[in-house]
């Protein structure tokens, strides 16, 4: 069974492979490319036009494929960003008009951005704790409907006044949202994995039945009233931009978190129960306390994207559907290892992509759902190098390996 | 005559380690061979080998003369080979039956198990070698000393003539190890051979036929207990002359620092762990606990140092109640704990060393302002500490979980000794260390003593609570069944004791030295 | 030199908890009973006649209807209930305890619809066949969970397999037929958690994060599927699978009462009682079911007995996949006969809950899934009926139960101690 070592011939590219591939960044960016790959042979599998393209031969088909691929992704990237030479030039020109038409796609995908944002950062703090969030959609839309109450029903405020109090009510009703199934955990040792999800079917009746009763639109049904304007968040430039103040809120909040969880007592103990719940009690921490208010703060944040997003660009409330922002949430914080500052940057991948893909339906008829698959292929390969590793036959870093540090005390608690 | 079991040239790396170095081992028929080193020293690695957990790099093993593959247990057990894990490899919700005939199940047609048959073929070996195993009972409700045997009819059951037991004593009393020494002999006169790998030196000279010994990865020795004593086997596998002895002046104990009044203490499936234990650590003394693992000195240590709930009675630290205080409490009056469990209670592993260094004491003044840390002063405390303690560190920002079980083992005191404390309580302070991080904490425990402090010392390695404790009380079953004078006892008394058996213990004669069992 | 030996007592020392517990069952069965009286026995009128119809719609032969005076019923409910509590409190049923709590409710359950149906009638076999057909896919779901779990893989996908089952099962259904749906479905299901496996398994991948991705997976091709293919309209012919008929067993269907709620359900139904049979019998009394649990319970010593832990996991999870996927089916091929999205609405996560308060055991999931099925039912009744409780409402019943019973539960079970921990090998 003797294993024999077998030289390696060192030339320059091999080094150059290898260096390359204990680089950690490399593997988010493979990732990324690996996914683009397999998104692009979907979208090219699933359309009829390459189907006939390959009906009448091999090379058309081929062809055909590589055009679907290559409008799909233009589009998408041009509907994230819009086209870099007309935005360049456009800013230099100074016409106000020009600006905004060419940078219409970039903010647009800012304000998709938002609560990508809020949500990865929520869903990050619970992770950071140990704790996994997978509620945070619902306590976003806890957020949004009770941010909703808070715009329509109190008129005639000033919008210094209305405006905190309409997002304090959402940060309230998610925390509220996170806090108990934290509670439960915390009382009894309940996992919170299948709680959350049950708050989030709940979260979606709760809401189904407020805008069909109390707060529906005496007009228009089904649906909450406007809310008042002096709810709306402060929005930058004038139609049809959209981009609010939210996003910057969004961006002090990843800075908090950053901040919190790094150079503070507290941030401290939410990674120290996260690493190691026991030795954290005998350092003194309170354990059960840190669950609480790890999912009731990952509650509340979750639920001010849910604020942010009626003050800033919805305006009322309709039906609560399950976009799958609590999952891409949990996307967005793995392929960011849980850092708040590195969370600004995977979610502005989703929200840019999310807001091209639409972009990229109008002209491919290929549906957003693509995205979905493709992200999920991204997580797939983060969270586990080792296949990127076998598909590009990259060789194993000699020191610890870059792995998704998620200290997950699931897995050794029973579900 | 041929040796029944033969290794030769066995060699093992591990990512930056050579656990076996070219390792040559002869069992013959009938023997009992003992394989002496410390932790560490690479003896369960080759075993594993020879038991198809792990494959070799180089080497071949023979058995009967022939060659053997061995790549998978399967095929050391279809050679003849079976071992008896330190660590257990029962599941505790399933019978003994079904342990037993795991993966070697009597069936009826069709796959479905014949439990009948299989309980009388254990019940014939449990009866041939005087084992005394219902193959009914569940294995969570036997004791320790019981689930060996169930390990050891484990290989009977499937006729193995070449027996590896690893540290098999860890776990028993006294009594139970002469009872299992009995057992082995036994089966050896039935033809049985058996490999048995310790580091007890006591133990070795008492059943080896032979003895071999290992240190970092290579054989370095063999004897036999006739030609050969503790003292030169312990040279051996440490590498260097040990000196045997632990100076130690007498105790000058003052007033407690520490007193337990009824503490009872009772687990998840309502036992009572602990059943109304009173005793009292007295500032200048070491107060050592003996006992089995398992009759409640964990659950009583936690329960100390606020990990865990009482049910009744009062603990008081330095004359302050703090029955159902919190940790930070007890530590801020000044306790330290040397957990049982390093890895679990008494670090964060993959902290750096430096936030380790400071498990306890984060959130004060210099290392936090209010709620903001202060890296300075957190690195210059690391600094200090680490070269103050000397732990072999790659640097203070290096997680702890890459340092070795001895380093982490050092980080842990640095920590506690770098606060002012009164009263240490050490749980099995040297539980898989090496024989110099042994001597390291002994020395330092004693020195705590020296200064002041009262000293709890729990262990189940009973030479190590002989040779450090100035009393001992012992328990047994969540009961502290007796407190004596350390100068007072003979370890048969001890292990009596341990054992559940209580004797009025005539006063002795001052013995004038004591020899130390290196307890690696 | 010992003089007097004498041995201490050879065990710990053990405390009776049921005592405490004992009377806290008793003192909540007399707070039913006085809630019974106060909320649904003094607000009936005397008079009142409730009528409960034993005849489920469609059902072949009619069994007579059980009339009784309601206010007379709820009285007896209440001296019954308290008259347990009473019992409860200064005897106690011991270990039957936990029977009586379940006994106790159903009580309730009897008395709040008599309550409700005050003056008019219910179908309790209409709601109780519509239980059985409820219980399905949870019990289904339930026992893939038990498979994966007991062998030591926890896998929170079901709900992604279930889904993939549900689309599968109707587009094949509606191209091949029904049989053919049904078993594309089953195989979609194992592949979706090969995935799982290997994730978690090979890669080591922490088992939620993998189930997680597996979810997210699914849920994204699915919908892509949908809106690329079934909501164009030349495609509309994917999605008319149809479902399977009820099938009315021989003999069984004509036992008076009980036939026409058990025995007369389309082929899903039966499978569920053969597998809930023969998933006992292999995991209890066979070999293979020995290993499983072993791997589940203590991989390592498994592995030293010479059993491939590996295999034994793999083969779990993708029979745990396979029953998932039939589950899934069920949706679309055994109920409307179409597939439509969000139609699972998290029953796969229900079916973890309701696989931990059956204690990992096939009777168990049963058990469990008839207690949500009846949920779903009485929730899906009480909304025809007009109850003065939105219909929003009563779509939460299942999820807070599931959160309720985890709450009580969990601290209180035991499942296979090595689930969620991957195995490695080169680690003694």
């Amino acid at each position: 069974m003797a294993k024999k070592e077998t030289t390696v011939k060192r030339n320059i590219l091999s080094i150059f492979i290898e260096e390359l591939s204990k680089s950690s960044l490399v593997f988010i960016l493979l990732a990324i490319f690996t996914g683009l790959i397999i998104g692009g042979i979907l979208a090219a599998g699933t359309t009829e036009r390459v189907w006939q393209a390959f009906g009448r031969s091999f090379t058309e088909g081929i062809r055909e494929s590589l055009k679907l691929i290559w409008l799909t992704y233009s589009s998408l990237f041009k509907g994230s960003f819009g086209d870099p030479a007309k935005m360049i030039s456009a800013l230099l020109s100074g016409d106000k008009t020009r600006i905004f038409s060419d940078w219409k796609n970039f903010l647009e995908s800012l304000v998709v951005t938002t609560p990508y944002l809020f949500s990865g950062i929520a869903v990050a703090l619970g992770f950071q704790a140990g704790i996994f969030n997978i509620g945070a959609e619902g306590q976003l839309y806890m957020g949004s409907i009770m941010a909703a109450w808070a715009g329509f029903t109190f008129k005639g405020l000033p919008p210094i006044v209305h405006v905190p109090l309409a997002l304090g009510t959402g940060i309230l009703a998610g925390g509220l949202w996170g806090f108990i199934p934290g509670f439960i955990k915390a009382k009894t040792g309940a996992s919170e994995v299948i709680n959350t999800i049950m708050m989030n079917y709940i979260a979606f009746a709760l809401v189904q039945y407020l805008i069909a009763n109390p707060f529906q639109d005496p007009v228009q049904g089904f649906k909450t009233p406007l809310i008042e304007q002096s709810a709306h968040l402060y929005r930058f430039f004038e139609d049809p931009l959209r981009l609010h103040i939210g996003f910057v809120i969004a961006i002090i909040i990843a800075i908090l978190a950053w901040f919190f969880l790094y150079k503070t007592t507290w941030g401290y103990e939410f990674r120290a129960v996260g690493f190691n719940p026991h030795a954290s009690k005998y350092s003194g921490i309170n354990s059960p306390i840190i669950t609480i208010l790890a999912l009731t703060i990952s509650g509340a944040i979750a639920g001010l994207a849910g604020a942010s997003e009626m003050l800033g660009v919805n305006f009322r409330q309709t039906q609560a559907l399950s976009t799958g922002y609590g999952f891409d949430a949990i996307a967005i914080a793995l392929l960011a290892k849980n850092h708040p500052l590195g969370i600004i940057i995977t979610s502005m991948l989703f929200g840019f992509m999310r807001h091209g893909s639409r972009v990229m339906q109008l002209k491919t008829q290929i549906p957003i759902d693509i995205i979905s698959i493709l992200q999920s292929f991204i997580i797939l390969f983060i969270a586990a190098p080792a296949i990127i590793r076998t598909i590009y036959r990259l060789k194993e870093p000699g020191k610890k390996e870059f792995k998704v540090e998620i200290t997950s005390r699931v897995s050794g608690e029973k579900l | 005559m041929a040796p029944i079991l033969e290794l030769c040239g066995i060699t093992k790396h591990f990512p930056g380690v050579l656990a076996n170095d070219h390792i040559d081992l002869q069992l013959n028929k009938g023997e009992i061979l003992a394989i002496l080193g410390e932790n560490g020293a690479g003896k369960t690695t080759l075993m594993n080998i020879l038991y198809g957990l792990y494959s070799a790099d180089e080497g071949i093993i023979k058995i009967k003369g022939k060659v053997i593959n061995c790549q998978s247990p399967t095929d050391a057990i279809n050679a003849g080979i079976g071992m008896v894990h330190q660590h257990f490899m029962l599941i505790p919700v399933f019978t003994v039956t079904e342990n037993v005939m795991l993966g070697n199940e009597y069936i009826r047609t069709a796959g479905i198990l014949d439990r009948q048959k299989a309980a009388k073929r254990i019940q014939e070996i449990s009866d041939l070698y005087k084992l005394n195993i219902d193959p009914q009972a569940l294995i969570e409700d036997l004791p320790v000393g019981l689930q060996q045997r169930v390990e050891i009819i484990k290989l009977l059951f499937r006729n193995a003539d070449i027996l590896i037991m690893d540290e098999p004593t860890a776990v028993l009393t006294p009594q139970e190890v002469k009872e299992l020494f009995k057992i082995m002999k036994s089966l050896v006169e039935r033809g049985k051979s058996i490999i048995f790998i310790t580091h007890k030196l006591k133990e070795v000279m008492e059943c080896a036929d032979r003895i071999m010994v290992i240190r970092a990865g290579r054989v370095v020795g063999e004897a036999t207990p006739k030609t050969s004593n503790p003292a030169k086997l312990a040279a051996m596998m440490v590498g260097r002359p040990v000196d045997l002895n632990v100076e130690k002046e007498p105790a000058k104990p003052k007033e407690p620092v520490l007193k337990v009044e009824d503490l009872t203490v009772i687990d998840r499936f309502n036992k009572v762990v602990v059943d109304q234990v009173s005793f009292e650590v007295r500032a200048g003394e070491i107060f050592g606990i003996a006992g089995v693992q398992g009759n409640g000195q964990t659950e009583l240590v936690r329960c100390l140092t606020g990990l865990m709930k009482s049910e009744s009675g009062k603990i008081y630290i330095l004359g302050k109640e703090v029955t159902h205080q919190d940790p930070r409490t007890i530590t801020e009056l000044g306790t330290a704990h040397i957990p049982e469990d390093r890895q679990k209670d008494g670090l964060i592993l993959q902290n750096p060393v430096r936030y380790n260094l400071i498990m306890n004491t984060y959130f004060k003044e210099p290392f936090s302002k209010g709620i903001v840390l202060q890296p300075e002063a957190i690195n210059k405390n690391a600094e200090r500490l680490v070269k103050d303690f000397d732990i072999r560190t790659p640097g203070i920002d290096a997680a702890v979980s890459v340092l070795s079980g001895g380093n982490q083992q050092k980080v842990i005191v640095a920590r506690e000794f770098s606060r002012p404390i009164k009263l240490l309580i050490a749980a099995q302070p040297t539980r898989g260390l090496d024989v110099g991080s042994i001597e390291y904490i002994h020395e330092r425990l004693i020195e705590k003593r020296d200064q002041g402090c009262g000293v709890l010392l729990v262990s189940t390695e009973l030479d190590e609570v002989m040779q450090l404790a100035d009393r001992i009380a012992v328990m047994y079953r969540g009961k502290l069944i007796a407190t004596v004078d350390a100068d007072a006892v003979t370890k048969e008394d001890i292990g009596l004791l341990m054992a559940g058996i209580k004797t009025e213990i005539k006063a002795k004669k001052r013995r004038p030295k004591k020899i130390r069992e290196i307890v690696t | 030199m010992a003089n007097k030996i004498q041995v201490v007592t050879n065990r710990f020392r053990r405390i009776d908890p049921h005592q405490q517990r004992q009377r806290l069952y008793g003192i909540f069965f007399l707070l039913i009973a006085i809630f019974i009286w106060i909320a649904f026995s003094r607000s009936t009128a005397p008079d009142l006649q409730t009528i409960f119809v034993t005849t489920p719609g469609g059902a072949q032969i009619a069994t007579p209807d059980i009339t009784f005076n309601t206010f007379f019923v709820l009285n007896v409910l209440v001296v019954l209930c308290a008259a347990l509590g009473v019992y409860q409190v200064l005897k106690g049923f011991g270990k039957y305890s936990n029977y009586v709590l379940s006994l106790v409710g159903i009580l309730l359950v009897v008395s709040f619809l008599a309550w409700g149906a005050a003056g008019g009638s219910i179908n309790v076999g209409g709601l109780l066949r519509v239980m059985i057909l409820r219980s399905v896919p949870i019990t289904l779901g339930a026992m893939a969970g038990i498979l994966c779990e007991r062998v030591g893989i926890i896998n929170i996908a079901i709900e992604g397999m279930m889904v993939t089952g549900a689309l599968v099962g109707a587009i094949f259904g509606s191209l091949y037929g029904l049989w053919m749906g049904m078993l594309i479905a089953t195989i979609a299901g194992g592949l979706i958690s090969t995935i799982h496996a290997i994730l978690s398994i090979k890669y080591k991948i922490d088992q939620i994060i993998s189930g997680t991705i597996v979810n997210i997976f699914t849920i994204g091709l699915t919908s892509y599927i949908v809106t690329k293919i079934l909501q164009n309209r030349d495609w509309q012919h994917l999605n008319q699978c149809g479902f399977f008929n009820p099938i009315n067993l021989p003999i069984l269907s004509k036992i008076p009462y009980i036939g026409p709620i058990f025995f007369s359900h389309n082929i899903y139904v039966y499978v569920m009682y053969l597998l809930i049979i023969i998933l006992t019998f292999v995991l209890f009394y066979t070999k293979w079911g020995l290993r499983l649990r072993a791997c589940g319970e203590h991989p390592k010593a498994a592995d030293t007995l010479g059993i491939n832990v590996f295999k034994t996991r793999y083969t779990g999870v993708i029979l745990g996949g396979l029953l998932a996927g039939f589950a899934g089916s069920f949706f679309s091929l055994g109920s409307v006969g179409y597939f439509e999205q969000l139609m699972t609405a998290g029953r796969g996560f229900i079916s973890l809950a309701a696989m931990i308060f059956g204690r990992w055991t096939p009777i168990g999931a049963l058990g469990s899934g008839l207690l949500f099925g009846f949920a779903e039912s009485l929730a899906n009744n009480l909304s025809l009926l007009r109850f003065p409780i939105p219909a929003e409402f009563l779509i939460m019943l299942p999820y807070i139960l599931t959160m309720v019973i985890l709450a009580g539960v969990v601290g209180r079970s035991r499942g296979p101690a090595a689930a969620g921990t991957p195995y490695e090998k080169e680690s003694l």
